[in-house]
């Protein structure tokens, strides 16, 4: 069925899982901490996108609350992910992550 | 049909903006990216008659998140950071891997479509504050106030973990 005249809902999981993939590569591919914080983001986002498609596909409205709740859930993470970041950079000057090779400092 | 010309231009708006996140040097392109690729996703929910979503989507994450990483990276002076040392094997490994996920993805979700679903009548009314507030605070009021909870543990926590003398 069509979501909105043309586009059916093959189209959003499409744009879903190319955004998810892109997340999950970003993750292994840069090694600053912050940008791979910024894909975790991301991956949520792509998720959030199939579930407010999947809503709109059923006519129901349980799926937008649960994006809203993806939602409360990522900035409280934002959070606490930032927080660690700056203790991580206090301890050892760089966010690169190649350089937590140790559990102690 | 214009709907269908706006979708795809916010699809590669997403999509190009998030590549340009992860191949940006400087961490502040990389956060301007990403608020690019946020407010295409917000168009895509107001798209889909998910109008509350779409406008706690630019809040949320444009207005708070996004300020709060370029805040981070002005206060550490991260944007002139050290290149990554990373060898082409492990480069290529991720780009391996990213491909094949997105290939099972596609490849699963190909024939998710089910045929024959006729949306409730009324239903595209459904992302009104009103009807989302009515389902909000009816069905889910305890997980609405256990996110309360959440949020009071992740501010004692980011207080705790960014208090100079922790030590």
């Amino acid at each position: 069925m069509e979501l909105i005249p043309g586009i059916n809902i093959q189209h959003y999981l499409l744009l879903s899982a190319i955004l998810f993939a892109l997340g999950t590569f970003g993750i292994m591919y840069r090694r600053n901490a912050i940008i791979m914080f910024m894909c975790v983001e991301l991956m949520l986002n792509a998720v959030n996108v199939a579930l407010v498609a999947f809503s709109k596909m059923w006519g129901n409205t349980d799926g937008q609350i649960m994006v809203f709740f993806i939602m409360v859930v990522a900035a409280a993470e934002v959070a606490v992910g930032l927080a660690i970041l700056m203790m991580m950079y206090r301890n050892i000057h760089t966010t690169n992550t190649d350089a937590l090779n140790r559990m102690k400092w | 049909m214009l709907t269908q010309y706006i979708f795809w231009f916010l699809t590669f708006l997403a999509i190009f903006s998030a590549i340009g996140m992860i191949f940006s040097r400087n961490p502040v392109y990389s956060v301007l990216s990403l608020i690019i690729t946020f407010f295409a996703i917000a168009g895509h929910y107001f798209l889909l008659n998910a109008q509350f979503l779409g406008a706690v989507h630019i809040i949320v994450y444009a207005g708070a998140i996004m300020v709060l990483f370029l805040y981070v990276i002005m206060m550490l002076n991260l944007n002139n950071l050290q290149e990554d040392r990373k060898s082409f094997i492990a480069k290529a490994l991720a780009a391996i891997s990213g491909g094949v996920l997105l290939l099972v993805l596609v490849s699963g979700l190909r024939d998710a479509e089910v045929k024959n679903i006729t949306a409730v009548p009324g239903s595209e009314n459904n992302g009104l504050v009103e009807n989302i507030g009515q389902v909000l605070f009816r069905e889910y009021l305890l997980p609405f106030e256990l996110a309360s909870i959440l949020f009071l543990g992740s501010m004692v926590g980011a207080v705790y973990l960014s208090k100079k003398s922790n030590a």
